[in-house]
C-alpha cells in the first residue's frame, strides 16, 4: 500500500504515523491561524476548484476509467458535471449562506437582538467511497470550505488511480495548508481515527461506520454516515405504453446506469403486481438491448473481491433457478451481464444484503399496495422510488414508509438537486448535504443573543420573594398587562399560574 | 419500585413493545400528539407543588428557581409546541427544486426517527427531562425517558405520576442508574438524546455506534464570562451573579464557569461583587434559603477539594465557607488562581468563581480558544469592536454580550454545545427537529422526457453536449443544443 501525502508527485514515501499527525497538525494550525474563515478565502478555493474540475477533466475521465471502466458520459454526468454545477451553486450562494440569521424576540426582551451565526467547525475529515470515487470526495469538499474549515480527505484505495489523481492535483490547485489528501487503507483510517476531529464525513458501508463512530466517540466528535440499503422500486401499473417505456428506461438506468449497479442510490430490487411481471420483463430486456447493445459502454465490477461477491449471491440454488435473463460472467474482464431474476428466495443474500451489483430481482405481489407492507417490514434505505400515477398509493409510500428520500416517476435525480437534503435514516445513515446542507452539516450554527443596559428587571434577582414570582409569572405568560398591573400594585399577586 | 431488576431482557421487551406502538402508526396522528402534550401541561399545573417540593428535597431548590428555570419553562415549551404543532408537521415545499431535474416538484416531509431513549442529568432534573421530551412527542415518536438517580426525588415522581398523564404504551419512564442505563443503552434505538457529563457521553455514542444510532449531546464546559471597564458595572454583576449563583448555585451546564478581565479592573470586579452577593444572600449566605445545596456528597467532596488544593485558600477573595451536614457551600469568589490549577481544570459546576486577569482584554481570547469548546461564552462590554471580535474568534455553543444563561430561555433560539460540549441543538423547532428525519420527496412527470435522451446510453458526443447544456443550466444553450445547434 502506498502511503503519499500531499505534494509528494507519486512519491512512494512511507509515512508512518508520526507522518500523518503533523500533516493534520498543520491543517488545525493553518485552521486555528483563522485563514479559513473569511469570505475571500472560501470563495478562492471554490474558484479554484471549479478550475481543476473544468481543466483537468481528460485526466478524470481516464482516472475513471481506469478505476472502474466508467465511460466519459457517465463520469461527466454523474460526477464531473455534477461537481461543476456543486460548485457553482456554493459560490452563487456562499455569502448568503455566511450571512446571520435574525431571530425573532418577545417584547419582555427589548432592546435584545439575536442571530444565529454560522461558524466553521474546525478541522473536519473526509472518507469517500470508491464507487463514484471523485464526487463522494469532493461533494463534501465543497461544504466543508464553504463552511470555512480545514480539511482531511481519505480518497478510497479501491479506486487507486482516482486517489493518486487527487492527491497528486489538490495540492496544485487549493491551499494546501488547509487543504489535505491521504492516501491508503484500512491501516491508514485507523491511524486517522485516533486522532481528534471536530466532524467526520464517511460514505460507505454500515460495517465500517460502526468502525468511525465507535472510534470518533471517544473524541466527542460529530459525525455523518452516508451508508447504503436495498433501494427498491415500485413499479405500479401505467396506462398508457409511452409512460411504460419512459419508466422502463428511468428503471434501467437507475439500475445499470449509475456505475453499473454499484451506487448507494441504484435501484436494488423491484416490487411489480404479479400479473405485469412479464410484461415489466420484457420491457426490461428490449430497453436493455436497445442501451447495452455492447458491454464496452458499462462500468465494470471495481475488483475481483466484489466480483466474488457478486458471483456468490448466485450461488445459491434457489437463486440461481430464478434468473430469467442474464447471468453471464467474465472473471477475467471483471464483467457480469445484466442480470434479471424473478422473486429469488426472501431470505437469501441478495434479498437481505445491499446487492451493489448488476442483479437486479423483481418480486411480485399480490397487489401493489402490498408493496408498503413489504418495505416497512425491512430496513430502511436510502431512497425509495415509486413509478405510479397513483396519487393514494404514492400518498402511502411517503406516510406509512421510512427512507432517505422517495423519488416518484424517476431514478437517481434527487442527487443532483442541490435544493433538497441528501442523506439516509436508520440503516441507511443519519445526516445530509447537498447545497445549504453540506454548508449546514459542517458548520456550528451558533446563537449570539446581545443585550443591552438600558433596561434592567429588578425581579430577575434574589432575595426572593412572592411579589418576584408573580412578576415572573405574568412575564412568562406574555401576560403584559397583567405584569404593570402587578407591578403597580393594582393588582392582587398570590394566584397560581 | 417494584423490586423486580431492569435488565437487558426487560429494555429488549420494552423497546421491543415501543417499536410495535410505533410500527402500529399510534404515535403518528397530530390528535395523539396533542393529546400527549396537553397531558404534560396538565400534570405541571395539577402537581406544580409536588414539583417543587421534589426540587427542593433533590437540590434545595428555592421555589423561585423551582417556578423560573423548570416548570415554567417546560410549561411554555409545552405551550409553545402545541401553538406551533401543526407548522412543524406540514411539508416544506421547496421553491426551486433544479433546473436540471425540470419538470419536478420537490418537498421535505418531516417524519418521526421511531423510538427514542431520553437521558437526562440532575440538575434540572424536572425540564430536562420534559424538555427534549417534549420535542420527541411532537415529532411523532415512541419515547423512553430514563431521569437521573442523583435527583431521586424527582426521579420518583416522574415514575409514579407521569404515566397517570401520557399514553403509557408509547411513552415509558425506567428509573435506576448505572445498571439500568446499561442495559438501555444496549438496545437499537433510532436516537439517544443525552444531557450530562464528557465522560459518560463518550460512553453513549459509542453505544449508540453499535446500532447506527444517532445522537444528540448535550453536555458543558468552562462557560467563560470576559468583563470589559467599560460596562455599567452594578448591572453586570448583578446579571454575572444571578447567572451563577442564582442557577442551581453554579451547578448549570450554562452558568459563568470563570471570569476574565483586565489586572487593572479585577479589584473592582471583586468589589461589585462581594457587595451583589451580600444583597442577595446575606451576611451569611449558608443560611439563605434562596441557594441551592450541592447535590450530593461527593459533588461536595470535589468542590472542596478545588477549594483546598495547595496555594489555592491565599486567593479567596470572597465566600469559602460550607456546611457538610447539609452541603452547602458559600459563593465563593477567587483571585489570579494558577491557569493549571484543579479549578481551572474542568468544569467547576459549582458556586465557586475564579477570576483570571490579563493585561489586555484582547489576550483572552487565546486563553479561551487553547481549552476545549465551551457550552456558553459571555462577554460584558459596550465596545462594539470587541464585541464583533468576540463573536467572531470565540467558538462556543451560544453567546451572549451583556448578559449570563438567560439565551436559554428563547425557543426561537437552538440550545446546544459544539466540540466538547457537545452536538446537536434542541428548544422550540429544534427539539421537534433533532427527533424528526427530514425526508425529501421528488416527484417527476413523463409529459416531457427529452427526445435526445441524453442521460442514456449508448453515449455519443453529442449526447455529452446536451448533458452538459442541461447541467450548466442553460436554457439557451440548452434550446440550441436540442436542435443540434452548438455554441461552442
Amino acid at each position: 500500500m502506498v502511503l503519499t501525502t500531499t505534494g509528494n508527485k507519486g512519491g512512494d514515501e512511507e509515512m508512518g504515523v508520526l507522518g500523518l499527525e503533523s500533516v493534520v497538525a498543520e491543517a488545525r494550525t493553518t485552521f486555528e491561524s483563522g485563514k479559513t474563515r473569511g469570505f475571500d478565502w472560501r470563495q478562492s478555493q471554490l474558484k479554484s476548484l471549479l478550475r481543476l474540475l473544468k481543466e483537468r477533466e481528460d485526466d478524470m475521465f481516464k482516472v475513471l476509467k481506469d478505476d472502474l471502466g466508467k465511460h466519459r458520459v457517465e463520469a461527466f454526468r454523474d460526477e464531473v458535471g455534477a461537481l461543476v454545477k456543486s460548485t457553482e451553486n456554493a459560490l452563487l450562494y456562499l455569502k448568503n449562506w455566511m450571512s446571520p440569521e435574525r431571530v425573532s424576540l418577545p417584547l419582555v426582551a427589548f432592546p435584545t437582538v439575536a442571530e444565529i451565526v454560522p461558524e466553521p467547525l474546525g478541522v473536519v475529515l473526509v472518507f469517500s467511497s470508491w464507487n463514484f470515487p471523485l464526487g463522494l470526495s469532493l461533494e463534501p469538499l465543497i461544504g466543508a470550505i464553504a463552511a470555512g474549515n480545514a480539511a482531511v480527505l481519505k480518497p478510497s484505495e479501491l479506486a487507486p488511480a482516482t486517489s493518486e489523481f487527487l492527491s497528486d492535483t489538490i495540492p496544485k490547485y487549493l491551499d494546501y495548508e488547509a487543504i489535505k489528501v491521504i492516501q491508503g487503507g484500512p491501516q491508514v483510517a485507523e491511524q486517522l481515527l485516533d486522532l481528534k476531529w471536530d466532524k467526520i464525513f464517511f460514505t460507505g458501508s454500515p460495517k465500517v461506520g460502526r468502525i468511525v463512530m465507535t472510534a470518533a466517540a471517544k473524541h466527542l466528535t460529530p459525525v455523518t454516515l452516508e451508508l447504503g440499503g436495498k433501494c427498491p422500486a415500485i413499479f405500479d401499473s401505467l396506462k398508457s405504453s409511452r409512460d411504460k417505456m419512459v419508466a422502463t428506461e428511468r428503471i434501467v438506468g437507475g439500475k445499470w446506469g449509475a456505475c453499473y449497479g454499484q451506487a448507494c442510490i441504484g435501484i436494488d430490487y423491484l416490487l411489480v403486481e404479479e400479473k405485469y411481471a412479464p410484461i415489466l420483463l420484457e420491457l426490461l430486456k428490449g430497453v436493455l438491448q436497445k442501451f447495452f447493445p455492447n458491454f464496452e459502454l458499462m462500468a465494470r465490477i471495481v475488483n475481483k473481491h466484489h466480483f466474488q461477491r457478486l458471483c456468490n449471491l448466485l450461488k445459491n440454488e434457489s437463486v440461481a433457478a430464478s434468473i430469467v435473463h442474464g447471468g453471464s460472467m467474465n472473471p477475467d474482464k471483471l464483467f457480469i451481464e445484466p442480470t434479471i431474476l424473478l422473486n429469488p428466495p426472501l431470505d437469501a443474500e441478495i434479498m437481505t444484503e445491499e446487492i451493489f451489483g448488476p442483479f437486479l430481482p423483481i418480486i411480485t405481489l399480490k397487489k401493489i399496495e402490498d408493496s408498503v407492507k413489504f418495505l416497512r417490514a425491512r430496513p430502511t434505505p436510502l431512497v425509495i422510488y415509486g413509478f405510479t400515477h397513483d396519487e393514494k398509493l404514492k400518498r402511502r409510500i411517503v406516510e406509512e414508509t421510512s427512507s432517505g428520500c422517495v423519488v416518484f416517476n424517476d431514478a437517481l435525480i434527487q442527487y443532483m438537486c442541490e435544493t433538497i437534503p441528501f442523506g439516509g435514516v436508520g440503516q441507511s445513515g443519519f445526516g445530509q448535504y447537498h447545497g445549504k446542507f453540506s454548508f449546514d452539516n459542517f458548520s456550528n450554527r451558533k446563537p449570539v443573543v446581545r443585550r443591552s443596559f438600558l433596561i434592567e428587571l429588578s425581579f430577575r434577582y434574589p432575595p426572593w420573594n412572592e411579589k418576584k414570582l408573580q412578576l415572573i409569572r405574568h412575564i412568562y405568560c406574555y401576560d403584559y398587562f397583567g405584569f404593570v398591573l402587578c407591578l403597580l400594585g393594582l393588582k392582587r399577586c398570590n394566584y397560581r399560574s | 419500585m417494584t423490586g423486580e431488576v431492569f435488565d437487558g431482557k426487560k429494555a429488549e421487551v420494552m423497546v421491543k413493545d415501543l417499536r410495535a406502538s410505533f410500527k402500529a402508526g399510534k404515535t403518528k396522528p397530530y390528535e395523539w400528539r396533542v393529546s400527549q402534550l396537553e397531558g404534560i401541561v396538565r400534570m405541571i399545573m395539577e402537581r406544580e407543588t409536588e414539583i417543587m417540593e421534589a426540587l427542593q428535597s433533590d437540590l434545595a431548590k428555592p421555589n423561585m428557581e423551582a417556578y423560573l428555570h423548570e416548570i415554567s419553562l417546560s410549561k411554555a415549551a409545552c405551550l409553545f409546541a402545541l401553538k406551533q404543532l401543526k407548522g412543524w408537521i406540514k411539508p416544506e415545499k421547496v421553491v426551486r427544486a433544479s433546473f436540471t431535474t425540470f419538470p419536478s416538484s420537490a418537498k421535505i416531509v418531516p417524519e418521526p426517527l421511531g423510538v427514542v431513549l431520553i437521558i437526562s442529568a440532575w440538575n434540572y432534573p424536572f425540564s430536562l427531562l420534559i424538555d427534549p421530551a417534549i420535542g420527541a412527542i411532537a415529532a411523532g415518536n415512541a419515547v423512553v425517558v430514563k431521569p437521573s438517580e442523583i435527583a431521586p426525588a424527582t426521579s420518583a415522581f416522574f415514575a409514579e405520576h407521569l404515566p397517570e398523564y401520557v399514553d403509557n404504551s408509547c411513552i415509558k419512564v425506567v428509573e435506576g442508574s448505572i445498571a439500568e442505563t446499561t442495559a438501555l443503552l444496549e438496545q437499537k434505538w433510532d436516537k439517544i438524546f443525552y444531557t450530562g457529563n464528557g465522560r459518560v457521553g463518550r460512553i453513549v455514542m459509542a453505544a449508540a455506534a453499535k446500532h447506527l444510532t444517532p445522537v444528540a449531546l448535550e453536555l458543558g464546559g468552562k462557560s467563560p464570562v470576559i468583563v470589559d471597564s467599560n460596562v455599567n458595572l452594578k448591572v453586570a454583576v448583578k446579571r454575572m451573579a444571578v447567572g451563577k449563583w442564582g442557577c442551581n448555585n453554579g451547578q448549570a451546564c450554562i452558568a459563568p464557569d470563570y471570569i476574565i478581565t483586565t489586572k487593572s479592573f479585577a479589584p473592582k470586579l471583586v468589589d461589585a461583587l462581594k457587595s451583589t452577593l451580600e444583597e442577595f444572600y446575606g451576611e451569611d449566605p449558608l443560611e439563605s434559603a434562596d441557594l441551592s445545596r450541592i447535590v450530593s456528597f461527593s459533588h461536595f467532596k470535589r468542590l472542596t477539594e478545588l477549594l483546598d488544593e495547595e496555594n489555592i485558600p491565599e486567593k479567596i477573595v470572597y465566600g469559602g465557607e460550607r456546611d457538610e451536614k447539609h452541603l452547602k457551600i458559600a459563593p465563593t469568589v477567587l483571585l489570579d488562581v494558577p491557569h493549571d490549577s484543579l479549578i481551572m481544570k474542568d468544569e467547576i459546576f459549582g458556586p465557586l468563581l475564579p477570576i483570571i486577569t490579563v493585561e489586555k482584554l484582547e489576550d483572552s481570547f487565546e486563553l479561551i480558544n487553547s481549552r476545549p469548546k465551551p457550552l456558553a461564552a459571555y462577554l460584558f462590554s459596550k465596545n462594539k469592536k470587541l464585541e464583533e471580535d468576540f463573536v467572531q474568534k470565540v467558538s462556543a455553543g451560544g453567546i451572549l454580550i451583556n448578559d449570563a444563561a438567560l439565551h436559554v430561555t428563547n425557543p426561537h433560539l437552538p440550545f446546544g454545545g459544539v466540540g466538547d460540549s457537545g452536538t446537536g441543538a434542541y428548544h422550540g423547532k429544534f427539539s421537534f427537529d433533532t427527533f424528526s428525519h427530514k425526508k425529501a420527496v421528488l416527484s417527476r412527470g413523463y409529459a416531457t422526457e427529452m427526445r435526445i435522451r441524453a442521460r442514456y446510453p449508448p453515449y455519443t458526443y453529442h449526447k455529452q453536449i446536451l448533458l452538459r447544456r442541461v447541467i450548466d443550466g442553460s436554457f439557451i444553450a440548452l434550446f440550441l443544443g436540442l436542435f443540434g445547434l452548438h455554441r461552442d
